[in-house]
């Protein structure tokens, strides 16, 4: 469901992505692993849409669309979600506000009915509660005062009341203790895992994979995928570290 | 009569960012015409003064001026939007009682070119005496937008407390706000705390927001309403809130 052909893409002029390829049809999820500044932030940003980050060669196919030629809010429209590795705070703006304001713009650009604030807060209430989340955290202002465990666990919750088609999730595990990490595992299988679905996990550290089994791993170094494998490759990077699994790949 | 009053020029220090051509044409009793309003002492007073559109853009010279004498213990708040007029201009000035409070929350909005402008001299005259003075501003266009707070501390003022917070938003490239904080001070144990910013929208909750599947003007929207509302926070009527939140709000989907 999202095909990435030869992507090239920089920032302010310098080359960050040189030629990612990669595919993830519906049902699966895959790993992005590699060390600090391989691109891992850039490549989630230019699906996204971020300004700055120019595509300067590739294509991206989604869902049958060009992703490329879409404004950032008709890609999440689409159905395409974005994790982010530093959730951003908007103060005097309620999370309550923000989120459904997103869903309906959302469902209006599909052509569906808005959801009224009653449903819309049944709704927010039960994903809260799925992330373990206090819905009194849903009244405050955009992650505004949370703690950095707590604004990944809202980026979660904003995920299951928006319910995309596709989650690309950039470092949602950094930041969690053990067992916040656990619950978000589980939510992101409950959110995300269905046939019609795909996930992007893009992670540091093996120990999220525990929870939510990758059927690919792909590892990301100098703006491309170098090596790609099954589950068992995240165990041998934790086991070996990067330049071990690379300078195999690089033989 | 009329004949003896001097139109100010921009070498006025109140009339400095103004658009002084824009009063030229102005009825002179109207441009001297002060409102005074009295709060006795140990009451309250709350007014709202909103220079709004009534149809369309309006192009003509909108002046409201008011002077109140905030008496023993009393409070007056007073909640001001100018989002109309080629030139928008409110003037107070409040003159504090001991132990008195002042709250003025104000915006001045809008795009063209316009100018929307707030100009406040607070006077603390006696001891004991609180001020809170919030103003944010949101232009576009080649629209102005001014604030010129003075606030004057007599030798007798002690344990005044004066506050003042300016922030100005910018939402395209060729409009421009100015803030003019002036401060007389001629007591020495008071408390005087003023600030002025001026930005424009975040870049990165903007794109967050689109992230989240928000149109770039919803977002805006919910941007602008977050940072004006610093200045409707004392207001303590959610009715009257909404209502001075719908002109504002209503300015920016209507003319930007
Ligand atoms: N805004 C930016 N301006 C210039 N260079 C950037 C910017 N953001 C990231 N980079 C550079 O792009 C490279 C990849 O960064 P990033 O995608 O954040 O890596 P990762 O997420 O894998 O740690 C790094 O060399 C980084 O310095
Ligand atoms: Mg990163």
């Amino acid at each position: 469901m999202l095909t990435i052909t030869d992507l090239h893409a920089e920032i302010d002029g310098k080359p960050i992505l040189n030629g990612l390829s990669l595919t993830v049809r519906a049902g699966e999820v895959h790993a992005i692993m590699g060390p600090n500044g391989a691109g891992k932030s850039t490549l989630a940003y230019v699906l996204g849409g971020r300004p700055g980050y120019e595509v300067t060669q590739g294509r991206v196919a989604f869902a049958g669309q060009n992703l490329l030629d879409l404004e950032p809010h008709e890609r999440a429209a689409a159905g395409l979600f974005l994790g982010f590795q530093y959730p951003v705070e908007i103060p005097g703006v309620s999370n309550v506000q923000f989120l459904r304001e997103a869903l309906n713009a959302q469902r209006r650009s599909r052509g569906e009915e808005p959801l009224s604030g009653g449903e819309f807060l049944r709704l927010a209430r039960e994903k809260a509660a799925l992330l373990n989340l206090d819905m009194e955290m849903l009244k405050r202002h955009v992650n505004v005062g949370f703690s950095g465990g707590e604004k990944k666990r809202a980026e979660m919750v904003q995920m299951g009341i928006l319910d995309p088609r596709f989650a690309i999730l950039d470092e949602t595990d950094s930041g969690l203790d053990i067992d916040a990490l656990r619950v978000v595992g589980d939510g992101i299988n409950a959110i995300m895992r269905a046939p019609d679905k795909g996930v992007l996990l893009i992670t540091h550290y093996q120990r999220l994979l525990d929870y939510v089994r990758p059927d690919y791993v792909h590892i990301l170094s100098g703006g491309r995928i170098v090596k790609t494998g099954a589950a068992d490759l995240a165990v041998r990077l934790e086991a070996e570290g990067y330049d071990g699994v690379m300078a195999e790949a690089a033989a | 009569m009329t004949e003896s009053v001097i139109l100010p020029t921009r070498r006025d220090e109140a009339w400095r960012y103004s658009d002084t051509d824009a009063i030229a044409g102005i009825d002179l009793g109207r441009f001297e015409h002060w409102e005074d309003v009295d709060v006795p002492a140990g009451e309250t007073l709350r007014r709202c003064v909103i220079i709004a559109d009534a149809d369309g853009p309006n192009d003509a010279t909108e002046l409201r001026r008011l002077r109140v004498r905030v008496g023993d213990g009393a409070r007056c708040e007073l909640f001001v939007v100018v989002s109309s007029g080629r030139l928008g201009r409110v003037e107070v000035v409040a003159l504090l009682g001991d132990g008195a409070h002042l709250e003025l929350g104000g915006v001045t909005i809008g795009g063209r070119d316009t100018t929307r402008e707030i100009v406040s001299r607070v006077a603390h005259e006696k001891p004991n005496g609180t001020s809170n003075q919030v103003v944010r501003a949101v232009h576009w266009g080649r629209g102005t937008g001014n604030f010129l707070g003075r606030i004057d501390v007599v030798s007798g003022a002690q344990k005044t407390d004066a506050a003042q917070s300016f922030r100005g938003l910018i939402l395209e490239r060729g409009a421009s706000v100015n803030a003019v904080p002036q401060l007389e001070i001629f007591a020495d144990d008071v408390k005087c705390a003023h600030g002025a910013t001026v930005g424009q929208l975040d870049e990165q909750a903007r794109f967050y927001m689109a992230a989240r599947g928000l149109p770039p003007e919803v977002a805006r929207r919910l941007l602008v309403q977050a940072f004006v509302a610093d200045a409707f926070v004392a207001l303590d009527n959610e009715n009257e809130r909404e209502r001075l939140m719908r002109v504002v709000l209503d300015k920016l989907d209507r003319h930007l």
